[in-house]
């Protein structure tokens, strides 16, 4: 008879996890016990304690001398360089955008969040709530177990864990969608729709699981590669279960034709959460993009990378062309982000693996959405603050001026700009570089000259904004609000990190460079 | 370590740029103007040292991933651009003492930004590492960018974008090529260089060889600028202030030809011989096509960027005929250039402020009510039409003469761009400066040159005649790098008395 054996779980090396899973369920508890004048207090304290001690246990347990990497609680969780480096990456993005979620100078007092987002938009109880000053702080446990679903997500070594992850990472940012304080039923409509398409999105992933689940017998990404090399069934079960599985990551990645949710969650929903979204998930679904195409499907890299390719041509061109259209910022920088998803999407097609001092993919795709998540991070806190009576102004035709209105912010956005458009001397241009050298090294240079193509376009996208900064005249009604150090902060980090990565590349690249190989 | 002068003489305009950025209005151009000043004498120890043979050259890891290095050095070719730049800038400068653009855009912000792009382009000029080269090939549109919209004309928005979007659409297709670069050398030697030095010995094979090229070629053209890529110049040139214009066709635009015979014929010697016949066409319809445009211009600031193509298609023509005359005439011709061009811009300038019009219908007869200015402008144009006595006439005629070496059909047809040149120039002084004195001059030109305005002019005269009676002074230190080229590209000059005479 055989006996049982206990489950084991490294608590060390999952410590920045749990802290953050810990901390989520400490926000609800705080929601529960603490008097409502101090919960807010409260939470920034608690999210801000949670991921600074999180990152520390994540370098702690990095140094560990053995065990540091391997596969950790059963098998579920692949602990190795690109996790790591996603967790760390996770940790400090998810710490700046929940920075802008609490700030409150730039809405006489408020927050950018709805009083009482359960109360009809322009009823009653919605004024009631506004008078007395109440306020969603639930937002912060929200977020935080986002993240805690994302850091999983991004580490899952089998598909079930991933794909509890995806919801575990979707579900609050469904619900933070639909919170925002002003423009409530844009959000709300957004939140609905962002819901109905992830929930679909989901559902094809699932079923691509249990197909390939089918057709390998196992939910490990090791053993699907295994099963890869030496079948047992046919290969239908593989390749559509392959393909469902990839509509359900490019959805959360935001590729053609999957997009369809990016321009309109993006534009309803409150712009703190836009920017958590903009960066964090698309971080964490290109990760797991990554590493169940190349882990997992690694050997049927011939069959998707066709694929992929051609995705990744519809998702540049439709994301450069359509942004140049847009009268909203917030809905062109969702084109844009769009486009940057197109953009990475050529490294992951590429598919070169690891040298070492070498730039290959993952180092690439990495160094681009790191460039990308502090130019994004700032981008979206920017965009609090340009404000009239009404609230933010999201028409591009009220930025016009914005250089002579406060030419400090106005630069900084210019410099933003730059660095999503990859001119030099800015972060954007060497992750723009890295990955298209690492699609060159796959074979793929007939991808990279058309990606080059399309960074032209995208160029005049970004040129068009800080023409009209610089050299347009003031529009009227429109003014920089006072952010207090919230804002700030994110906005100045963001700034630095863009023009510090464009002149000194050289240890980041380093650093993700070395530790990219996954554990399989 | 010895002390790293040409990184000094790149950073002191940037540290200037950025002091520029303090709230200093009272002093700020005065800053600039020590700034500017203290970079051109840099300029000149550096000169000294060169020539006294010290070792100039740095070199340290810069992005270990990419092979990418940090290092600058200095040949002939370089040596002669840098000392352009860091003369050009304070005469600029000086000459623009009065600008004020639009709203905030003022005279602090134009000398900060001058000095910028000063940094970035001597940077440009002393790289030796091809994605060092790149970045501040690309970082000096941002500076310039700013330059023209914020400064000049009412439709300075449309022409900086135009300007930005050509220089970055062959930008772009460089760094393609760049990439490919990257590729090959870490396919062929197994470890990832940009050092020119490494990736001239490179044998990337025909075909390869003639791609990359060809990215390169692009960008190079788009920049120097040759027809039919040429539309954004004479747009930039009429809508920013003549300054602005100087910086850009005077130093700027000397990167394409400077890349041409540093990257292109340094890098792809067959790929480079193989796309001759195509350039020398072009540079003949840019010579042609540039001065019949000049001719028909109505307006000062747009025939002067024509004249300026008709020039640079010289310049090409001297480096693809691939002789040692050709190729030391063309740099020689990159530097006179520079002056000319400063000198014409600049005087065209002070016509302007004062009669507030670029149209050469505007004006008549000046020379009666300012003929010192009068003065200035003749001597920037016979300069510009390549008279002997005049530096341009030496570099243009080594370029004809190594031309004819190889190729005299070609040379013919060239020719007759300096015959289009002398009709240029010569009509429009006589349509603005002579004949009788219109109603409209005499109430605009109250004044001559003020003094600044002759410290300006002066000094770039006093340059192009000193160069045009010495010209040994800049060839001996260009014909080294010429030989070198010709060596890369494996070329020797043809037997024929003429080529000797050129020198």
């Amino acid at each position: 008879m055989n006996t049982l054996t206990p489950p084991t779980f490294e608590w060390l090396q999952l410590a920045p996890v749990l802290v953050v899973l810990l901390a989520a369920c400490a926000g609800i508890l705080i929601e529960a016990l603490v008097p409502r004048g101090w919960r807010f207090l409260a939470q920034i304290v608690l999210f801000e304690v949670a991921v600074a001690a999180a990152f520390v246990l994540l370098v702690l347990s990095w140094r560990l001398p053995a065990d540091s990497v391997g596969l950790m609680a059963m098998g579920s969780i692949s602990l190795d360089g690109p996790t790591y480096l996603m967790w760390g990456s996770l940790l400090v993005f998810g710490l700046l955008s929940l920075l802008v979620f609490s700030e409150r100078d730039l809405n006489n007092g408020a927050t950018a969040f709805a009083a009482s987002a359960a109360s009809v938009p322009g009823s009653p109880a919605e004024a009631e709530a506004i008078a007395a000053h109440h306020e969603h702080s639930e937002v912060f446990p929200l977020a935080m177990f986002s993240l805690a679903g994302m850091m999983v997500f991004v580490a899952a070594n089998d598909l079930l864990t991933a794909f509890v992850a995806l919801e575990v990472m979707s579900l609050p940012l469904y619900l933070l969608s639909g919170m925002a304080r002003k423009r409530r039923l844009l959000s709300q409509e957004a939140a609905l729709k962002y819901f109905l398409l992830g929930a679909l999105s989901s559902a094809f992933f699932l079923f691509g699981v249990a197909l390939v689940y089918g057709f390998s017998g196992s939910f490990q990404l090791s053993a699907i590669n295994d099963a890869i090399l030496d079948p047992v069934y046919g290969s239908g079960l593989l390749y559509t279960g392959m393909a469902l599985m990839a509509i359900g990551l490019l959805f959360k990645i935001g590729a053609v034709p999957f997009h369809n949710w990016v321009p309109d969650v993006y534009v309803g929903a409150p712009t703190p959460v836009t920017g958590f979204m903009a960066i964090c998930t698309k971080l964490a679904a290109v990760g797991a993009t990554v590493r169940v195409f190349y882990v997992a499907f690694g050997a049927e890299r011939w069959s998707w990378q066709p694929l992929l390719a051609t995705v990744a041509v519809i998702t540049m061109a439709l994301g450069v062309v359509v942004a140049l259209t847009q009268t909203d910022i917030k809905r062109l920088l969702a084109y844009s982000s769009i486009s940057h998803a197109g953009f990475i999407l050529v490294a992951i097609v590429g598919a070169t693996v690891a040298t070492s001092g070498q730039v290959n993919s993952f180092g690439s795709i990495l160094f681009y959405l790191i460039a990308y998540g502090f130019a994004t991070v700032a981008a979206f806190a920017i965009i609090t603050m340009v404000r009239d009576p009404a609230g933010e102004v999201h028409a591009i035709s009220g930025w016009a001026g914005l250089g002579r209105k406060n030419p400090l912010l106005a630069g900084i956005f210019a410099v933003l700009m730059l660095s999503f458009a990859g001119i030099p001397l800015t972060g954007g241009f060497i992750g723009k570089w890295a990955v298209f050298s690492a699609a060159w090294r796959g074979g793929y240079s007939w991808l990279v000259l058309a990606a080059v193509a399309f960074s032209l376009v995208a160029a005049y996208v970004y040129l068009r904004v800080i023409v009209l900064m610089f050299f347009a005249e003031p529009a009227v009604g429109v003014s920089i609000g006072r952010a207090s150090g919230m804002t700030w902060v994110p906005i100045g980090l963001g700034a630095l990190a863009s023009a510090y990565l464009g002149l000194f590349p050289g240890p980041l690249l380093d650093l993700v460079t070395s530790a990219s190989t996954f554990l399989r | 370590m010895t002390f790293p002068w040409l990184t000094f003489l790149g950073l002191v305009p940037l540290v200037g740029a950025g002091v520029l950025c303090l709230p200093i209005k009272q002093i700020a151009r005065g800053v600039g103007m020590v700034f500017a000043l203290l970079t051109a004498v840099i300029g000149i120890g550096v000169t000294v040292l060169y020539l006294g043979g010290a070792p100039l050259a740095e070199r340290a890891p810069w992005i270990p991933a990419f092979g990418a290095w940090w290092a600058v050095g200095l040949d002939g070719m370089a040596l002669v651009m840098v000392l352009l730049t860091v003369a050009l800038v304070p005469v600029v400068l000086l000459a623009e003492w009065k600008v004020q653009g639009v709203g905030r855009w003022s005279s602090q912000v134009f000398f900060a930004l001058v000095l910028a792009l000063e940094s970035l382009s001597l940077f440009v000029f002393m790289a030796e590492d091809v994605l060092l080269f790149y970045l501040f090939f690309e970082a000096t549109l941002i500076p310039m960018y700013f330059l023209i919209g914020g400064f000049g004309g009412p439709r300075r928005a449309y022409a900086a974008v135009k300007f930005l979007l050509f220089s970055l659409a062959g930008g772009l297709i460089m760094m393609a090529s760049v990439i490919g670069l990257y590729v090959w050398s870490v396919r062929l030697t197994g470890t990832p260089t940009y050092l020119l030095s490494e990736l001239a010995e490179l044998d990337l094979g025909t075909n390869i060889g003639r791609w990359l090229m060809v990215g390169f070629l692009l960008a190079f053209i788009v920049k120097a600028p040759m027809v039919p890529v040429h539309t954004w110049l004479p747009t930039a040139t009429e809508q920013s202030t003549p300054g602005t214009s100087v910086l850009l066709v005077g130093i700027l635009d000397k990167i394409g030809t400077f890349g041409m015979i540093r990257f292109c014929l340094g890098l792809f010697p067959e790929a480079s011989q193989w796309v001759a016949p195509v350039m020398v066409v072009l540079a003949l319809v840019s010579i042609i096509y540039g001065a019949v445009a000049a001719i028909g211009s109505t307006n000062l600031l747009r025939l002067v960027a024509y004249t300026s193509i008709s020039h640079f298609g010289f310049m090409v023509l001297g480096i693809y005929t691939f002789t040692s005359a050709g190729i030391s005439g063309s740099i020689f011709y990159m530097l006179n250039h520079g002056f000319s061009t400063a000198a014409l811009f600049l005087v065209i300038g002070f016509l302007i402020t004062r009669r507030g019009s670029a149209l050469v219908t505007a004006y008549g007869g000046v020379q009666k009510v300012a003929p010192v200015l009068t003065g200035f402008f003749l001597m920037a144009g016979l300069s510009g039409l390549a008279l002997p006595g005049m530096s341009s006439f030496v570099s243009e005629f080594m370029v004809l003469a190594g031309t004819w070496s190889r190729q005299p059909g070609v040379a013919a047809v060239a020719t007759l761009g300096t015959v289009l040149a002398a009709v240029y120039i010569l009509l429009m002084f006589q349509r603005t400066m002579t004949g009788p004195v219109t109603e409209a001059t005499a109430t605009h030109f109250t004044t001559d040159a003020t003094a600044r305005e002759k410290w300006v002019a002066a000094p770039l005269i006093a340059v192009i005649l000193l160069l045009g009676f010495l010209p040994n002074l800049a060839l001996g230190v260009i014909e080294p790098t010429a030989q070198q080229t010709m060596t890369q590209v494996g070329v020797a000059d043809p037997v024929a008395p003429l080529g000797e005479e050129a020198k």
